[in-house]
């Protein structure tokens, strides 16, 4: 394990992934605490404030506190963004390791029907998903969940099928080993980890649509201080202040390139031969 | 390339249409709007309410109103708007046509950057040159459409003020009037694609020059330039082909974002609209045509693919 975390901090991207990562993870647990202001606290007299002491990112169009709110909303962009992975995954990673265990007419059928899912922009299928629940936060969850659930059936699928020909599967058979000791001893451990890098890479998939679906006003509804919500919303008062709108589009774009090289980094580190 | 691969792609592709079909219409079903009560208005009376559900089939079982209207897909007769009362196939393949145009520039500017990136950062691998690329490339997946769109407009239009910040002219009309509207969405909905692309054929042409062709090549003194060009890329650059058909299906997902953001009147605003709206014929539709878009453009990747690269069998 600690050889493992050696070889992700030496890679440049596994360094700084992890970093970028540690620090948005101890925003989401200490953000609450760490604020200075309510996210909700209204300053009327410091409205589009430019950074300063008092308000090291500004102040917004109702004078409240962009770093306090940031912070808060860190929380709800990261959390939901994780947990919709989470959910994806594991349903894709059921689908596809199912699928490829059941092999022929069946493996067949499900796979060209999760090909056929695919034809439809993962965004809208997000969209038709949160127009049949209603425009919430959770329902936003599950739709990007949904929509992740077919790519990730592919790659489980291909994972655990590149994996049953390795020759230390057929040595375990050649011993006589049972299917339970060859399945949870030698294919788990090697099926998790291609999955564990595709999935860090797709939260900041996860990130940027649940920003986009709430940008749309399908996701978190004001005056929730989601990311996605708060460039939204900045976008009507541009005239008035910049830093209203760079602030949170920074924060979103940082998480995604935080997970985009932690990911990039875990790959590095579990290939040790390439 | 057997005729019969041909012909078991053509049935796939109608198989996904289905699959999609079945899919869009369990979802329009389960939705909670009453068309009868959309295009009459909330103060209709309950015998005109009913009448209408009787002509329009809505009290039928579900499986029979599915048929009738995949019947009329395939005859080319997708509904009428329940908003506007007007046909939807006309309206939303003239949508279709604009977004088109949009995702056509994209692909072309996108190509024209992120080929050479990809190359330079793989010949110059681990140099400047590569880091700078790697480095854009990282902040371009990291940036969704509607930020790069609010940061574009924000920058270029309202503090430089050199392009208008949205609004679309076709470029029938008003050629440049309408390219000069077309640059901010083209050059942000290309963001994310030129950033993966990049990325891919860096890592194609990185491992194509070690294999042993290439050594062979270096070893009979060709001149390095002619084994990048001759020997290198040809073969780094056909997967791409695969890659960028594959980003198709995100391309269309943009284009809705952009298509918001700067009122191009495509078929993704069309959806958006349709979604909000709840106006059913127009989702169904406009998602159908969304997939069929992509399932063609990938099936015709695979076929230049084979042509272009003689040794690939598919059977």
């Amino acid at each position: 394990m600690t050889d493992f975390l050696r070889r992700l901090l030496r890679t440049p991207q596994g360094f700084l992934g992890s970093l970028i990562v540690g620090l948005i993870l101890i925003a989401v647990v200490l953000g609450q605490w760490l604020t200075p202001y309510g996210p909700a606290d209204m300053q009327a007299l410091a409205r589009y404030g430019a950074p300063s002491v008092e308000h090291w990112l500004g102040t917004d169009q109702y004078g409240r506190d962009i770093l306090s709110r940031l912070l808060n909303g860190a929380r709800s962009t990261v959390v939901m963004a994780l947990l919709a992975t989470f959910i994806g995954t594991l349903g894709g990673a059921v689908l596809g390791t199912g699928s490829a265990y059941l092999g022929g007419r069946a493996d067949e059928f499900i796979m060209r029907t999760v090909d056929a899912v695919m034809a439809i922009p993962s965004l809208l299928l997000a969209l038709l998903v949160v127009s049949l629940l209603g425009s919430s936060s959770a329902n936003a969850l599950l739709a990007i969940a949904i929509a992740f659930m077919p790519s990730m059936a592919r790659i489980s699928r291909s994972v655990a099928l590149a994996v049953r020909k390795q020759d230390y599967v057929s040595a375990a058979i050649a011993r006589g080993e049972g299917s339970t000791y060859i399945i949870l001893r030698e294919m788990l451990p090697n099926v998790i980890a291609p999955i564990v890098v595709e999935m860090t890479i797709r939260v900041s998939f996860a990130v940027m649509l649940f920003a986009t679906l709430s940008f749309l006003g399908l996701g978190a509804q004001p005056p929730a201080t989601d990311w996605g919500l708060m460039v939204s919303e900045a976008r009507q008062y541009l005239h008035r202040s910049y830093w209203i709108l760079l602030w949170p589009s920074a924060a979103i774009a940082l998480t995604a390139i935080g997970f985009n090289l932690l990911g990039d980094g875990l790959r590095d580190a579990l290939n040790p031969r390439t | 390339m057997s005729a019969n691969y041909i012909l078991k792609r053509i049935a796939l592709i109608f198989y996904t249409l289905f699959i999609v079909s079945v899919l869009v219409f369990g979802i329009t079903q389960i939705l909670p709007a009453d068309a009868a009560v959309m295009m009459l208005g909330e103060n209709a009376t309950q015998e005109a309410l009913e009448a209408l559900r009787q002509r329009m089939g809505l009290n039928d079982p579900v499986w029979m109103q599915y048929l009738h209207w995949a019947g009329g897909v395939l005859q080319g007769d997708f509904g009428t708007s329940l908003r506007t009362g007007q046909p939807v196939g006309p309206a939303l393949f003239s949508a279709l046509g604009t977004s088109l145009t949009l995702a056509g520039f994209a692909l072309v500017f996108m190509l024209i950057l992120a080929m050479p990136m990809g190359v330079i950062a793989a010949i110059r691998r681990g140099k400047p040159a590569d880091l700078i690329v790697s480095f854009i490339s990282y902040i371009g997946v990291s940036l969704p459409e509607f930020v790069t769109a609010t940061l574009a407009v924000m920058l270029v239009a309202d503090m430089w003020g050199l392009l208008p910040p949205a609004g679309y002219i076709p470029l029938s009309q008003d050629f440049w009037g309408g390219l000069e509207r077309l640059i901010l969405p083209v050059v942000v909905v290309s963001v994310m694609m030129i950033a993966h692309v990049s990325r891919m054929v860096r890592s194609e042409l990185v491992d194509v020059m070690h294999t042993d062709y290439i050594r062979a090549a270096r070893l009979k003194g060709l001149h390095p330039r002619r084994v990048l060009f001759r020997h290198g890329l040809r073969n780094a650059l056909l997967p791409t082909i695969t890659i960028v058909a594959l980003d198709v299906g995100y391309l269309l997902g943009g284009v809705i974002v952009v298509e918001e953001i700067f009122s191009i009147p495509g078929i993704g605003r069309s959806l958006m609209s349709a979604i909000q709206n709840r106006d059913l014929p127009v989702i169904q539709a406009g998602v159908m045509i969304m997939a069929a878009t992509y399932s063609i453009v990938n099936f015709a990747a695979d076929l230049m693919y084979a042509w272009l690269d003689k040794r690939i069998q598919y059977d």
